[in-house]
């Protein structure tokens, strides 16, 4: 455990994980989420929409934050300071053998050595940005039928219904876990963890970000920058 | 920062795939979606309409979907709640919502069919025949059709008086049981069976008895005006009646 782990000088006292590009596209994409999530239960659910009414407003809303939605983490991609964001989604993408490991014994193998994000990270963000396209696109669909045959506004509908509901579900879960696990959360509200989070939760990233910059000062120094 | 030297890519691409398998059956859905819809409903939509909970009529299957013509959901208490009939009739007369509670019920079960896709298995409607209403009246022989107007101030149905007669066609004040809420077009809605959704005029205001087919809401949005399931609007549905 990590509260047994005597604390070394080896082991910094912080270490930036996400920066502020990266925060400020999570952020955005959040608040989007919540509008979008929100302003759809009201247009689905039949006794929440007649509590509020203006329906039109509400579609209005809806249909312009989910146009968008796919801004903040586009621009982050092709900004030039998107570069560790773009990285990330390299992370992200990529799956190594211990992560496998790691999805088998649900986390308990100690001898499981992650990168940067664990695999329940790794789908959440994969699950995410397929929904982003697939809700855009259904959307669209729904928005604009008159371009479309009478069958895709249909099935347009019932892969929009379907995907926000596991949405739903996948957003509820991650903020969940966020809650549980506050060094992680601060990760992404400050953009630095603990050193011992990240040696003991992400073993294989801690080493390849302390390589290199051996002595806590100087990484303390190179983190403090990117913390506040 | 000088350590961003991390390996290109270890390990496999299994982001990419997931994303690409779920974006594909993204499109899989848009495509035969409507086919599979159809399927849960009539397979799924019994169990869902059976469950006293109300959880399961939050999964989209078997459920109406609300549309509105107006920016807010028209509500009228059943107190103050009028309908007028006029037009080319002998006696045209304002009813109540008691008045039509105490005439003869009729009973319906059908499906209910949008022509945007959606169906709702088994619905049950109560109300008064229409052709009850009209004769009350006394139509003249002069009178072809019925311009029916909604109280949102913006909804009109149509319907030629053969129509407007038939047994299913009726103003209904219950759906399965209950009064009809605003959502549902409530207190009092007009309930064409053997046509689409939209035919069937939420929020009744007005009955005009006239003589000639004045097209309604929907149709001047480019919907057919004899609107049968399965037999307009370019769809092949099953009828419903």
């Amino acid at each position: 455990m990590v509260a047994t782990t005597a604390p070394r000088a080896d082991i910094p006292e912080r270490v930036a994980r996400f920066d502020r590009l990266e925060r400020a596209v999570h952020w955005t994409n959040a608040t989007l989420f919540l509008v979008l999530l929100t302003t759809g239960a009201m247009l689905y659910a039949g006794p929440l929409s007649g509590l509020v009414g203006r329906r039109e407003l509400v579609r209005m809303v809806h249909v312009y934050s989910g146009l968008v939605l796919p801004v903040p983490l586009l621009a982050g991609i092709v900004l030039r300071s998107g570069r560790q964001l773009r990285e990330d989604l390299r992370a992200l993408n990529r799956w190594i053998p211990d992560d496998f490991r790691w999805l088998r014994t649900r986390g308990r193998d100690p001898h499981v050595r992650l990168g940067k994000f664990n695999p329940g990270q790794k789908l959440n963000a994969t699950f995410v940005g397929a929904a982003i396209v697939v809700m855009l696109a259904t959307g669209s669909i729904m928005h604009w039928f008159g371009y479309f045959p009478n069958d895709w506004r249909t099935g347009a509908t019932f892969v929009h219904d379907w995907f926000a509901i596991a949405l739903f579900f996948v957003v509820v879960g991650h903020i969940w876990l966020a809650l549980a696990d506050p060094v992680a959360l601060r990760g992404m509200t400050r953009g630095s963890v603990t050193g011992a989070w990240a040696k003991h939760h992400r073993a294989r990233w801690f080493d390849e970000v302390t390589a290199g910059t051996r002595g806590p000062a100087e990484t303390a120094n190179e983190v403090t920058s990117d913390a506040r | 920062m000088a350590q961003t030297v991390r390996e290109p890519g270890p390990g496999t691409p299994v982001g990419r795939r997931v994303f690409l398998g779920l974006v594909g059956a993204g499109a899989a859905g848009i495509l035969w979606g409507a086919k599979a819809n159809d399927f849960l409903e009539r397979t799924v939509g019994k169990l869902v309409s059976k469950d006293g909970t109300g959880l399961s009529s939050l999964l989209p299957i078997g459920r109406f979907r609300i549309y509105t013509v107006t920016g807010d959901l028209p509500s009228r208490s059943k107190a103050a709640w009028r309908l007028k009939l006029h037009g080319l009739v002998d006696q045209p007369y304002v009813l109540t919502y008691e008045d039509l509670r105490a005439m003869p019920p009729l009973h319906v079960t059908r499906d209910f069919q949008c022509v945007t896709g959606w169906r709702v298995h088994s619905v049950g409607w109560t109300g008064v025949r229409l052709g009850d209403l009209l004769d009350r009246a006394g139509v003249q022989p002069s009178a072809r059709a019925l311009r029916l107007t909604s109280f949102d101030g913006e909804y009109t149905e149509s319907l030629t008086l053969e129509q407007a007669r038939r047994a299913d066609v009726m103003i209904a004040y219950q759906l399965d049981g209950s009064d009809l809420s605003s959502e549902h077009g409530g207190p009092v809605r007009l309930y064409v069976a053997p046509m689409y959704g939209y035919k069937s005029l939420k929020w009744l205001d007005t009955i005009e008895v006239v003589d000639k087919v004045i097209p309604g809401y929907w149709e001047q949005q480019g919907y057919d005006v004899d609107g049968w399931v399965g037999k307009s609007n370019g769809r092949d549905d099953r009828p419903t009646s």
